[in-house]
């Protein structure tokens, strides 16, 4: 049997740009999408088309990185041949694993494809082992990415219980994480990450620079203005800021990143199989940066946990590329359980 | 559109005093036929192969906040074509070093949005469009594809650039 994966550091990929920048900068896997509704950034003109992921894979592979592709929304009754067509496509191609969250595609992958590895997507939203080890039984995943709600010792809860590899979120945008429960955005444009593929979809979005400052809003609701240098979030409900009983503010969350790099040694010790980068819909530019600094960053954990410590330069680098005007240990560092 | 306070040389304040004193040109202004006459030159060889057919005709404007310059375009099968000064489906802008970042492939346009260096106007599911597009065009190709010595030089400059 072959050692257990370690820090795996998977990065995004929303185009084969992005993909070969990952690579070359030390990404131990990919993760990407198709171009529709199958996966959670369906935003226009990203992804990959047939052509592009052959030649992605082709790229990843060809120097021993993995490529995973996502299907990580829910198929609807109408389009439901969509997403068979696309886990078909993914194991004639021979990603390394695909990332699910619903469990009828699943058991459609499982049976179609029994060689074909599946990981749980973090939209399956599965917080406890219990859950963790029914997706392994009833459909033998073999990986978790853990939704950003729980704390390090409540991931440790779970590694102690599955045999199930956990893979947890490093770095990126942070939003109310309900992940796969989400429908937020329905309330706004009828569309929700869930089933269409994107919390905000571009075709909702207008930004608009006004006397007042910058004014976002989602299919005509404002959802923020912003003051001129004041920086800015994603256009999503989440992060807008709402008047609420006479006073305007950010009521549900405000604009952040998650970045848990401290953390990497308590990672390193529990086994954490892989660390997942957010930002598929982001440049090459942002994976050049980011996946350079996480490279770095676990290199030097794998090498020595005990005199680990973060470097400023690699701080810097991130706190430039975030999104908001701070990063956050989220939910990893908790004291009280 | 409020821009930032301008510290100029002075051929591009006039220029900015041009674009800002006239509000509608009657022909196609002379800075939008070079911008597509350039466009069309260095990168329309390597966009070519990609599908632009959703958006022909679609208005496009660049802004180039610090020195005041607006370019007005549409996007057909042959290539950038200048317009008239006109309200555009989609604006862009920006300070003209944020976008030699961005051509040059430096920095991410989520980030400079995030600190309010790119904002982007009128229909934004096409402007994520053109990004994404543009973003899935290796730079590599795009310099290879490039007038001779074009090529070379914008690669030695991202070299450069990345060295600080």
């Amino acid at each position: 049997m072959s050692n257990p994966a370690l820090l795996e550091l998977i990065c995004p990929a929303g185009s084969l740009p992005a993909l070969k920048t990952a690579v070359d900068n030390g990404a131990d896997g990919v993760y990407l999408g198709l171009k529709d509704n199958t996966n959670a950034r369906n935003f226009s003109g990203l992804n990959f088309d047939e052509k592009s992921l052959v030649e992605g894979i082709r790229y990843a592979q060809g120097k021993r990185r993995k490529v995973l592709m996502a299907l990580n929304t829910y198929p609807q009754p109408a389009t439901l041949s969509r997403w068979h067509k696309a886990v078909d496509t993914a194991a004639s191609l021979g990603v390394d694993a695909i990332i699910l969250a619903d469990p009828g595609l699943m058991d459609y992958a499982r049976k179609t494809h029994p060689q074909l590895r599946l990981h749980l997507s973090v939209q399956g939203s599965a917080t406890s082992y219990e859950a963790v080890n029914f997706y392994r039984e009833r459909f033998g995943i073999q990986r978790a990415v853990l939704p950003r709600v729980l704390s390090l010792a409540q991931v440790e809860n779970v590694i102690d219980n599955t045999e199930v590899e956990i893979e947890l979120f490093g770095f990126g945008g942070l939003c109310v994480m309900v992940e796969g429960r989400c429908l937020l955005s329905s309330y706004a444009c009828g569309d929700s990450p869930n089933t269409f593929g994107a919390c905000s979809p571009g075709h909702a979005v207008r930004w608009e620079q006004t006397p007042k400052g910058m004014e976002t809003r989602l299919n005509g609701v404002l959802i923020d203005r912003y003051a001129n240098n004041e920086k800015a979030g994603y256009p999503t409900l989440c992060k807008g800021r709402f008047e609420v009983q006479g006073e305007t503010y950010y009521a549900l969350e405000e604009p952040t990143s998650l970045n848990s790099m401290d953390m990497l040694p308590e990672m390193a010790r529990l086994g954490i199989a892989a660390i997942k980068i957010e930002g598929r819909q982001r440049s090459p530019a942002y994976v050049a940066q980011v996946t350079q600094v996480w490279r770095a960053a676990i290199d030097a954990v794998k090498k020595n946990r005990e005199t680990f410590k973060t470097q400023p330069a690699w701080q810097a680098a991130l706190a430039k590329v975030s999104e908001g005007s701070m990063n956050t240990l989220g939910a990893y560092y908790r004291p009280w359980k | 559109m409020t821009l930032p306070t301008l510290h100029l040389p002075t051929l591009p304040r006039v220029l900015s005093r041009l674009t800002v004193t006239i509000p509608a040109w009657p022909f196609t202004p002379p800075t939008s036929r070079a911008f597509a006459f350039a466009a069309n030159l260095a990168a329309w060889p390597s966009l070519r192969e990609l599908d632009w057919s959703h958006v022909h005709g679609r208005h496009f404007c660049v802004q180039v906040s610090d020195i005041g310059l607006q370019f007005f375009f549409t996007l057909h099968a042959e290539g950038f074509r200048a317009e008239r000064r006109s309200r555009a489906d989609v604006t862009f802008t920006a300070t003209s070093a944020d976008f030699a970042r961005l051509a040059l492939r430096l920095e991410d346009p989520d980030t400079l949005f995030f600190n309010r260096k790119l904002l982007i106007e009128g229909d934004t599911d096409l402007g994520l469009t053109v990004k994404n597009m543009l973003d899935a065009v290796e730079l590599e190709t795009a310099a290879a594809k490039m007038p001779v010595g074009l090529g070379h030089l914008v690669l030695a400059l991202r070299r450069l650039a990345l060295k600080d």
